[in-house]
């Protein structure tokens, strides 16, 4: 267990309140529009990790370590962007705001993403990814497991069609784990690199807070707390196979979930949002 | 200049073997050759195989075997190996009547 307190959104804005004596809501605090509802909320924070995910993934097409792998990558983010496309667009009908999914995608800022900061971060090396895809792909495969009875019709019916994608994901992923991580010394080297690169960003997928509580108490959404323990199982069964240690824990970085995020998504969006916002009424 | 990858010794970095991709379309069928795929391992090429061929619906079953596995006859000897079939029509099967609705065959 990490021996100092994670750093929340709540105590940035405190200290900085603090700091300037301003009340304890910073210029960057959540917007009450974006907390009006618990299930708005969460369809965000389900859509938004799937979409960043599968930009974050589009960017290796085409330079993969060979064709098939690019294909592999690309099949990836085909799959999380669908996933993206089903609850974003269910996101905005509960909203009831008249926006759509894409609306949802391409014309909110970085404030407004509601994604865990693990599936933003960079790319890296092919190692780094793969790290990253393992971490999320088996978190994302354990939540659609549970999800798959969710009283709300269609997380439900996103959540039964997904998991067979998000299996395969998982397994890809773990694959590739294992053989770079018992691969050459080069390999090796680079696939801790990218399991320590990535690390301090799981604990979030386990973070709970009010909406998560609100949403499993209506028995839409699924506690996480219910598959922490099968979760590090996993990840420590595919690291011992990879010859790879468990990196030790840091000071867990929570916030994705409510606006806060790494300098890195204002990048992904930028190249994301272009083309809609510079040629508005373009039809494709 | 040579672009093939080099590692940290400065060798030409060897590619990832080859494996024959088949697929049976639906339960009832062969397996059919549909072209290669390069993978570090079987276990790999299997995925790859899945992801280059099977991303439309094409298949519900995978067979890959690794290239150099398999033993093929010489284009150059074709005469002696092919030849002596060509006047021997009555190997083909046409002289039966196919009842209507037999596929397959």
């Amino acid at each position: 267990m990490p021996s100092l307190p994670p750093i929340r959104p709540q105590d940035e804005a405190r200290a900085r309140a603090l700091k300037t004596g301003e009340g304890e809501h910073g210029f960057d605090a959540p917007t009450e529009e974006t907390n009006a509802s618990a299930l708005f909320d969460y369809a965000l924070r389900l859509g938004d990790d799937a979409l960043i995910l599968g930009q974050r993934l589009g960017e290796w097409t085409g330079r993969c370590p060979s064709v098939e792998v690019d294909l592999s990558i690309a099949n990836f983010a085909l799959d999380l962007v669908g996933q993206a496309t089903y609850f974003l667009g269910y996101a905005g009908k509960v909203e009831g705001k008249g926006r759509d999914g894409d609306a949802l995608a391409f014309h909110r800022d970085v404030l407004d993403y509601r994604n865990c900061l693990l599936v933003e971060q960079p790319n890296g090396d092919f190692a780094q990814t793969m790290a990253r895809q393992l971490l999320f792909s088996t978190w994302q495969k354990m939540l659609f497991e549970r999800l798959v009875i969710s009283s709300d019709a269609l997380i439900a019916s996103v959540a039964a069609k997904a998991v067979k994608e998000v299996a395969y994901h998982e397994e890809l992923a773990a694959e590739w784990v294992v053989r770079l991580g018992d691969g050459t010394e080069e390999s090796h080297r680079r696939m801790a690199d990218g399991i320590a690169w990535n690390w301090r960003f799981v604990p979030e997928l386990f973070d709970r807070d009010e909406i998560d509580s609100a949403i499993t108490s209506q028995g839409i959404g699924a506690d996480v707390a219910s598959f922490r323990e099968a979760y590090d199982a996993r990840i420590g069964a595919v690291l011992a196979e990879a010859t790879l240690d468990r990196p030790t824990d840091q000071r867990p970085i929570l916030g994705g979930r409510r606006g806060h995020h790494s300098e890195h998504l204002g990048h992904i969006l930028s190249e994301m949002q272009f083309l809609p916002r510079a040629y508005p009424d373009a039809k494709w | 200049m040579d672009p093939r990858p080099r590692g940290g010794d400065g060798e030409v970095v060897k590619d990832w073997p080859l494996w024959e991709v088949f697929v049976r379309t639906k339960g009832g069928l062969s397996h059919r050759h549909v072209g290669s795929v390069h993978a570090p391992d079987g276990e790999i090429a299997v995925r790859h195989a899945r992801d280059t061929y099977t991303r439309r619906m094409e298949g519900v079953s995978l067979w890959v075997v690794e290239s150099s596995a398999i033993h093929a006859s010489d284009p150059a000897d074709d005469g002696p190996m092919f030849a002596p079939a060509e006047d021997k029509v009555y190997r083909h099967p046409t002289f039966y009547n196919i009842p209507e609705g037999i596929t397959h065959i």
